[in-house]
């Protein structure tokens, strides 16, 4: 405020010094009256006069509205101004008969009550308080500005007018000084109206006017047409947009809005952009940690083979399938493999792809670990343990007389050991390259049958519920792991040679028959024609296990435990469920079984091959397909091989999803001899047995005699 | 996605895994330029892919100078030579809604279907087996004109109606802010409006009739039939439908980049509800 105050002064200064004489002349060529001459000399003269500032001061004749700004501007300045104040009063007596009704309206409009008071008094408050509030000052000089225009050019009502406008817009200089311009030409103009030149003036005029409309502020926005029309065209001619008449509605808008979004907190924007910030910042982290790690070497000489997969190569190669990530995405995710490793045990990793979710996406690693990992096994088991102890202790509540539920349930199936069957792998799961990785459980048989029954998408959360018709057991994290268990054991395929079955397994197992599920690299194997495998599908072998209808890989038989545990009960309860499970196991097909021989669903075959170019056959590579699990890709190029999915995590169906039907209600107890009461006895009958009951009267009190005795030897 | 920035669109839209081999992207960008003079169309947009058991449809669509012009679909299996298909109309639809499973990739394989119609001879009224032929072509064109109309999306503000009817690409566009980009309310159905009509004066106050004159997502049914992330750390918006998996949307809020692609089975994920 005090700024434009100080702006406003100089331009007052200027005015009543420099532009004062140009307006001397206009309104001396323009209009022949006696009155403007004569009320211009005594400013003119006054401008130059007083030398030391305030020099504009003068003009302001009654000096009584205005003494506010004398005092801001040089207070030692109030002992002269009483001597100014005769010499300003010659154009008050000259044009006194017009002026005196205006300026009594502008101090009522001025609204300083000052103004009544005696002068003397009011120095007096005004030095005491230093200055006045700015505001004040600024309204004062707004009306002493006025007045000094009104002394200029014969005020007239038009002009008040226009002068209040322009006391409105004080804080716009600019335009201050425009307005101030214009009106000073409108009056200008408008008083020779009767002279001879009248023909030229009325199309100045109209133009005037127009431009007075044009610069008519709008008391919503602040705003007037006359700047933003230059504005937009300032941004027109800056930026030279083609066809700028076709997009003058935008253009227009633009310019409002940034006048509007200049006033932003600056602050809340800082905040928009945190997020931003937050994941480039934990990304540095995966570039910087590859000098870090480079230090110690120590860990690297350790191992033999390296750990981390070659995850550009085969992006290389799942480019040219056309599926993958963007180029720098699968460089992130390869700097976060690279810090999984380093971070933790990892005998081998492996890329295994991207699940999409609602919300968040997962990037999921396939790790095995060294030998002596399992940190999390052991947490695991107490939980198991938890459970276990939590149904013995209401097992052993039961000593008394009413019946307790004998519906057991069904005895749930273990889970594999970790490295055997569907928990051969562990599985980590981040959501953003950055971000920290999170290990999976492992899954549970339960688990994998559950969600062969629904099909949820993934949110993105880890740790949301699944809600879903058969309760799952566990949240989206166990759903997750469920859902890679499945596509791994489905879509996991290898060119048919690369892998054989290891030989010392075999006897390790229990059930070498059922299927071996260890297999080694084969040193010996010397790559296939890549047209060989396009062309046939038996050329592809599965070498991740078949996952059973039971949700295990290897066959749990559930009876022989519960028979060790209880056996008379077994007959009883397990009867429906276990009888055919124990008459046959359920077998799958083994490990490394071709691909040819996959179930196909109503006639969609379950797997499509191509060859990655036509064009350029002899470099091509072959891309496979799977129509069961849509977003699972693997190549081969002859030697090297490689699975990836990204999808969303659900088998295909050509049929849509049915949810499973309810389980069948229970039956009742049959209506038997136990169920049914009989009746009453009639009196007949009871006489009768009294009867029976004393004739039997001696025989017993001999039997109690006997028992006496046999008590007796006891 | 405009096939004049194909690249950058395709590295954009590459979060869902959908991409082109690099001989496909070159063959597109050399066809599709030739599409475009050949056929005089103001803009080609490669529309996606549809994955079939044989072989790929590749997609392209041709837009004039009013960009809600119904627009012309061709299609190509090698991304060379490229065909146009006939526009679709209500009957195709009917007549292709009982066809289910994926794609062949061959535009003259033939799906059959019988179908039990009651024929009327005298007073008996017995029902015949009628076998339908629908050739893949026409069962392409329906998919490809059901999906445009239910998924295919634009950004608020990226096209403008002008006063004399036709709508035009918004030179100004700038993207979206931020924080507009995060609702569902700034994404609009590349279509005709269907639902605008129907919307009371109360809700229509506050529209601006230059740029609101589509559907708006946000009343899609049912809802949360989109997912929207925000990716590589906000400087990506991705918007996949859950309706009709397979389709991408992508902008780079602040930037003028935007467009959406289909890679997927042609099939409407009709389990939505349970999934949710």
């Amino acid at each position: 405020m005090e700024d434009s105050t100080a702006l406003e002064q100089e331009k007052e200064n200027q005015e009543s010094g420099e532009e004062g004489r140009p307006w001397d002349q206009m309104t001396a060529a323009s209009a022949q009256d006696p009155q403007p001459g004569l009320s211009e000399h005594p400013e003119s003269e006054q401008g130059p006069d007083p030398g030391p500032q305030p020099g504009s001061s003068p003009p302001r004749s009654p000096a009584r509205s205005s003494p506010p700004v004398d005092d801001l501007a040089c207070p030692g300045a109030s002992p002269p101004s009483p001597p100014r104040e005769p010499s300003s009063t010659p154009p008050l007596a000259l044009s006194g008969q017009h002026l005196a009704a205006p300026w009594q309206s502008d101090k009522t409009t001025s609204g300083i009550p000052e103004a009544g008071t005696p002068r003397p008094d009011h120095w007096q408050q005004s030095s005491d308080k230093g200055a006045s509030t700015p505001h004040q000052t600024c309204q004062s000089k707004g009306n002493a500005f006025q007045q000094f225009q009104q002394t200029d050019s014969h005020l007239y009502e038009p002009r008040d007018a226009n002068g209040n406008n322009s006391k409105q817009e004080d804080l716009r200089s600019d335009i201050f000084q425009e307005e101030d311009s214009d009106s000073q030409h409108h009056l200008d103009e408008a008083e020779p109206e009767p002279e001879p030149e009248a023909a030229p003036s009325m199309l100045e005029m109209a133009i005037q006017s127009a431009k007075a409309y044009l610069l008519k502020t709008s008391s919503k926005s602040g705003l007037n047409l006359y700047d933003h029309l230059s504005n937009m065209l300032t941004r027109i001619l800056d930026e030279r947009p083609e066809n700028a008449v076709d997009i003058i509605e935008n253009i227009s808008q633009d310019v409002k809005m940034a006048h509007f979004s200049k006033k932003l907190d600056t602050l809340q924007n800082e905040n928009e952009m945190l997020p931003t910030y937050e994941i480039a910042e934990k990304q540095k982290a995966l570039f910087l940690q590859g000098n870090l790690e480079g230090a110690d070497q120590e860990l690297e000489d350790e191992m033999a083979e390296p750990s981390l997969p070659n995850v550009m190569e085969s992006a290389f190669y799942f480019e040219q399938a056309g599926v993958g990530l963007g180029t720098d995405e699968i460089y992130r995710i390869f700097l976060a493999l690279k810090q999984l490793t380093d971070t933790h045990p990892i005998q081998r990793c492996r890329f295994w792809g991207k699940i999409l979710g609602r919300e968040m996406n997962y990037i999921v690693a396939e790790v095995e670990f060294h030998e002596g990992e399992d940190e999390e096994e052991v947490e695991e088991e107490d939980v198991t343990d938890e459970r276990d102890n939590g149904e013995s202790e209401g097992e052993d509540d039961d000593e008394d007389e009413l019946p307790r539920s004998i519906y057991k349930a069904p005895q749930p199936v273990p889970k594999e050991e970790s490295r055997t069957g569907a928990n051969r792998y562990v599985y980590f799961v981040c959501n953003e390259p950055g971000r920290p990785w999170v290990k999976l459980p492992s899954v549970t048989p339960a688990q994998i049958v559950i969600a062969r029954k629904i099909k949820k998408f993934f949110t993105g959360r880890l740790d949301s519920p699944i809600i879903s018709y058969p309760p799952f057991p566990g949240n989206e994290s166990n759903y997750l792991r469920a859902q890679i268990a499945r596509i791994s054991a489905g879509t996991h395929v290898s060119p048919l040679g690369f892998y054989q079955f290891g030989e010392e397994e075999g006897e390790e197992e229990e059930e070498v028959e059922s299927g071996r599920d260890n297999f080694e690299e084969n040193p010996d194997f010397e790559g296939i024609q890549v047209i060989d495998l396009v062309e046939s599908l038996a050329n592809w072998v599965h070498h991740v296990q078949h996952i059973l209808p039971q949700g295990r890989c290897n066959w749990f038989n559930p009876i022989q435990k519960s028979e060790e545990e209880e056996e008379e009960d077994d007959e009883e309860k397990e009867e429906e469920k276990e009888e055919p499970d124990y008459m046959e196991q359920e077998v799958g097909p083994p490990l490394l079984t071709p691909i040819s021989e996959d179930l196909e669903i109503q006639n969609t075959p379950p797997w499509t091959t191509r060859l990655s170019s036509n064009l350029i056959p002899q470099y091509a590579i072959a891309v496979l397909r799977s129509n069961l699990w849509p977003g699972a890709y693997a190549f081969c190029n002859g030697k090297k091989f490689e699975n990836l999915y990204i999808g969303w995590g659900h088998k295909y169906s050509p049929d849509s999803y049915a949810p499973p039907v309810p389980p069948s209600a229970s039956q009742e107890y049959p209506s038997g001899p136990e169920i049914t009461e009989a009746d009453d006895p009639s009196v007949e009958e009871e006489q009768a047995f009294r009867a029976a009951q004393e004739a039997a009267a001696l025989p017993a009190e001999e039997n109690e005699d006997t028992e006496e005795d046999e008590d007796d030897y006891d | 996605m405009d096939s004049d920035s194909l690249l950058l669109s395709l590295e954009l839209a590459s979060g869902s895994g959908q991409g082109l081999s690099p001989d496909r992207r070159a063959s597109l960008l050399t066809s599709l330029l030739l599409v475009k003079r050949d056929y005089r169309y103001s803009r080609v947009l490669f529309w996606g892919r549809i994955l079939g058991l044989v072989a790929d449809y590749y997609i392209a669509q041709g837009l004039s100078e009013d960009q809600l012009a119904p627009r012309k679909t061709l299609y190509s299996l090698n991304c060379m030579e490229w065909s146009l298909l006939p526009p679709a109309t209500e009957e195709m639809m009917t007549q292709t809604s009982v066809v289910k499973g994926r794609f062949m990739g061959d535009p003259s394989h033939e799906y059959e279907y019988t179908e039990l119609q009651k024929v009327n001879e005298g007073d008996k009224v017995f029902e015949e087996e009628i076998v339908i032929r629908i050739k893949e072509e026409t069962r392409l064109v329906s998919i490809i004109d059901q999906i445009d109309k239910a998924v295919a999306i634009i950004p608020r503000g990226a096209l403008f109606k002008s006063p004399f009817g036709p709508t035009h690409v918004n030179r100004t566009f700038e993207g979206l802010t931020l924080s507009e980009a995060k609702k569902l309310s700034s994404y609009f159905h590349f279509r005709e409006p269907v639902d605008l009509k129907n919307k009371t004066l109360l809700e229509k106050a506050d529209l601006d009739p230059s740029l609101d004159f589509m559907d708006s997502l946000e009343h899609d049914i049912p809802k949360g039939s989109w997912s929207i992330q925000m990716e590589r750390g906000n400087a990506l918006v991705v918007l996949r439908s859950l309706l009709w998996p397979g389709l991408t949307f992508y902008h780079a809020p602040g930037t003028k980049n935007c467009g959406y692609i289909y890679v997927g089975t042609g099939e409407k994920n009709m389990d939505l509800p349970f999934m949710l």
